[in-house]
């Protein structure tokens, strides 16, 4: 197991070389320059030219590279262009509100949508397997822009119960992060309830159809243990790819969300930044979020020996 | 009884505790603060954080006339020497004095990147502080506009900094924000491009003149200013209807009707003079390297076309054929009367057959990521194929735009024939620092015209005894723009602001500035 996860480390060094090179390369062949931000709409061109020494940015493709990596080998995540400052610190600051909406979005989504899911497998073809059937694509397909704005309209001009816009940390209270929190959390929770609730019916409803489901109720096990240690266990692995992948693309593609709440987030710095051409912002964005990935997908693989004992590493 | 007692208490403490709350003005402002350094950038937003923070030693009031701010000036009887000394009571906010040396620093440090302080600087002999209170700029001939320019609230104010700040070389950022403005900059809460605070600096001494546009005295009645960055403007709306902020410094046209029924806002102009939309057209390739065909273009636009498509609403925008502004002291529209009066169709036709255009395609830029560009390409496009032009209509990000702008390959190659874009009136109403009459050729702003007569006629500009002088350069100035389509002014708009009506005295300003403004409990 501990040689598994060691073996698993040690890959993701050559994929992160790769994705470092490929955005690297991909952010200078993308037309844009972050002088012409800084220099604004009056600048003469040798103004720019100025500036873009100054910057280093006239330097070429592979003297830029080579000092990107001798900084990141540091520990360096380097400085912003546009606002000179730590980059590092840009990301720390705005991962908290990521993080902590993504989390509980996770939470509410898997709350409800595991219970919908077991419901609408044993239920099957009942009115209520539709109704959760019917949630689920429309959660799905109404885009998210669409529900945040309802929903800030009900519930935050209306009946005023939440703010419209903005965030506060955990560490200001519970109940003031949960207070900003909500909405938006849940507005993404309508998006990834749908996706949970139809995995678990789906992958409910082969198991239910299991031999070991038989004998279980043949021996006159209740009704709730059957779902939920039998068969809910079983079902298990495919949901919890599901829940994993959901949270790492919650981390990276919230912008949406973000955007509509005012939250300053990982997602709005990183579209800041592409709209600025500011490199060193994106790269390590890019690299975290790939590096994000890489990390809740061995989670998801560990966690599978948990549920199907059959899997060994 | 007791229980009486301590509910009153409560109540009386709960009301001192209101009286005491700081009163902070939460404002959305255009765009998201990132760049700290007002003389590195043009940037609209760095400038109004200048202002917050920084002072200037003269500014402009709301006749474009100088006005004594931190300084009162002499001019010698040649016209070349100046005498600015200090007013009594200027701090920086570190408790230092500003000296005369401060301001020299500054003013030298700002005179590298600004084009009108350059234009100072080949005339200078000796810029220096006689004393703590006094300096004197002694200039090798007369110049007139002098004062203008240090006055000017566009694009790079000359703000003045401690000389330790000033220091910095000019292309390289600061990094120490003391100012001696009104307000200070809070840095621990400053997150760049999400919000960024300010607070009252209790030992500014305003002047005693009232506020007029960035003259006068700046009187803080609020304890804080926080400016939100909401890059959604739906989502400024709602917050302003929730009462979560109280100001919006732009609006969309198009959102207006969600606002003006509530009675607890108020939507209104804070500049009438506003923004020019305006075309620059490439002078270095086919086919408007070519006089005759640029006027055919400019003959086949209206301008009440592209504003009808870009603003809609006509009480926010205004038809001008004024390259320097209208509503200045300089705009003039004469020649502009086919931008004016809707087009000259049949002139364009015509110019293009005298030019003998051969249907070289014109390549124009439009962005598609900014509201205020997005629809002024698409209606010039169709004026100039209906007059005759090949027009190919690229669609790219703003970034890209202005990098590819910057590159002066032909067309097909990676360059290009026209774009769009908006500037401040008060920014372009005067030819030294109006970007569009700059005739240096490959020194000149994209589109690189080589023009010896516009160049001939600034140096005139500068050379005029009086106000009547320029004024008179400038009706010329204005003729040979539009003759020889130096631009293409495609008309003035004004984008409303919103406020809550808990806030009062805004005064009316080219920069949204937050001085005067008093906000109700």
């Amino acid at each position: 197991m501990l040689g598994y996860i060691l073996r698993r480390i040690l890959a993701v060094i050559p994929v992160m070389l790769l994705v470092a090179v490929f955005v690297f390369l991909l952010l200078r062949l993308t037309p844009g320059d972050p002088a012409a931000i800084i220099a604004g709409d009056m600048a003469t061109p040798a103004q720019l030219e100025r500036i873009r020494e100054a910057m280093g940015l006239n330097q070429p493709l592979h003297v830029q590279f080579v000092s990107w990596v001798g900084q990141l080998l540091r520990g360096d995540l380097g400085t912003s262009l546009i606002s000179s400052t730590p980059v590092a610190g840009m990301i720390a600051e705005r991962m908290g509100p990521t993080l902590a909406i993504a989390l509980l979005t996770i939470l509410m989504s898997v709350a409800l949508a595991i219970p919908m899911g077991v419901l609408a497998a044993w239920k099957h073809r009942s009115g209520a397997d539709y109704a959760v059937m019917t949630f689920s694509v429309l959660g799905f397909s109404v885009p998210v822009f669409v529900t945040g704005y309802i929903l800030i309209l009900v519930f935050s001009l209306k009946l005023g119960w939440f703010p419209v816009q903005g965030y506060a940390p955990i560490s200001s209270g519970l109940g003031a992060f949960l207070h900003n929190a909500f909405l938006p959390a849940l507005t993404l929770t309508t998006i990834y309830v749908a996706l949970i609730a139809r995995m678990t019916r789906a992958n409910m409803l082969e198991v239910l159809g299991e031999d070991y489901i038989r004998t279980a109720r043949a021996k006159g096990a209740p009704e709730k243990r059957v779902l939920f240690r039998h068969a809910l266990r079983n079902a298990a692995v495919p949901i919890l790819t599901v829940i994993g992948t959901g949270f790492a693309l919650l981390i990276g593609g919230v912008v949406v969300t973000e955007t509509v709440f005012n939250i300053p987030g990982i997602g709005r710095l990183t579209v800041d930044a592409i709209l600025a051409r500011d490199y060193p912002v994106i790269q390590a964005m890019i690299l975290l979020t790939s590096f994000l990935y890489v990390l809740v997908n061995l989670i998801i693989d560990l966690s599978y020996t948990f549920f199907d004992p059959r899997i060994r590493y | 009884m007791f229980k009486t007692l301590t509910a009153s208490l409560l109540a009386t403490s709960m009301l001192a505790g209101a009286a005491w709350a700081e009163k902070t003005v939460t404002a959305v402002m255009h765009s998201g603060l990132r760049v700290l350094d007002p003389v590195m950038t043009t940037a609209h937003i760095t400038r109004d954080h200048a202002y917050m923070i920084y002072d200037v030693l003269i500014a402009q009031d709301s006749d474009f006339q100088p006005q004594p701010q931190m300084a009162d000036w002499e001019i010698s009887e040649d016209g070349k020497t100046y005498v600015f000394t200090l007013r009594d009571g200027l701090t920086f906010h570190d408790g230092e004095p500003v000296t005369a040396t401060d301001a020299v620093a500054s003013l030298k440090r700002w005179a590298e990147n600004d084009a009108g302080g350059q234009v100072i600087m080949d005339r200078t002999e000796s810029l220096e502080a006689t004393d703590d209170k006094t300096i004197a700029w002694v200039l090798s001939e007369p110049f007139v506009p002098m004062l203008n320019v240090l006055s000017k609230q566009s694009a790079l104010p000359p703000f003045i900094m401690p000389a330790r700040v000033a220091e910095t070389p000019a292309d390289e950022a600061i990094t120490d924000y003391t100012g001696s403005g009104p307000f200070r900059f809070v840095e621990e809460e400053f997150q760049p491009g999400v919000s960024v605070t300010y607070e009252k600096y209790d030992d500014y001494v305003p002047r005693d003149e009232p506020a007029d546009w960035m003259a006068g005295g700046k009187h803080v009645n609020v304890d804080k200013v926080k400016w939100v960055n909401m890059p959604d403007i739906q989502t400024a709306v709602n917050a302003l209807l929730g009462g979560e902020i109280d100001y919006i410094e732009q609006l969309q046209v198009d959102l207006l009707p969600l606002l003006e029924g509530d009675p607890n806002v108020t939507v209104e102009v804070r500049e009438p003079t506003g923004m020019q939309t305006m075309t620059r057209l490439n002078f270095l390739h086919p086919p408007f390297d070519d006089p005759k065909i640029r006027q055919a273009a400019l003959a086949a636009i209206s301008q009440e076309s592209v504003l009808a498509a870009m603003i809609g609403n006509p009480e926010y925008y205004q038809i001008c054929g004024a390259v320097l502004g209208c509503g200045t002291p300089l705009g003039s529209e004469t020649d502009a009367s086919t931008l004016t009066e809707g087009g000259g169709m049949e002139k364009a036709k015509a110019l293009l057959e005298e030019a003998g255009y051969d249907g070289t395609p014109v390549l124009l830029m439009a962005p598609t990521d900014l509201v205020a560009l997005a629809t002024q390409p698409v209606v010039v496009s169709q004026m100039l194929r209906e007059a005759g032009f090949n027009v190919d209509m690229q669609q790219m990000d703003w970034q890209t735009l202005v990098t590819r702008r910057a590159g002066q390959a032909v067309p097909a190659e990676g360059g290009w024939n026209m774009f769009i874009t908006n500037w401040m009136v008060p920014e372009i109403s005067n030819p030294i620092s109006n970007p569009m009459l700059n005739g240096r050729g490959d020194d000149a702003w994209f589109g690189w015209p080589t023009d010896e007569t516009i160049e001939q006629l600034k140096a005139d500009y500068i050379a005029a005894e009086d106000e009547a002088g320029q004024k008179e350069v400038s009706e010329e100035i204005q003729t040979h723009a539009i003759d020889n389509v130096l631009l293409v002014p495609l008309g003035q708009y004004s984008l409303p602001q919103a406020r809550r009506n808990v806030i009062t005295g805004m005064i009316e300003s080219p920069v949204p500035v937050f001085w005067n403004i008093e906000k109700a409990e």
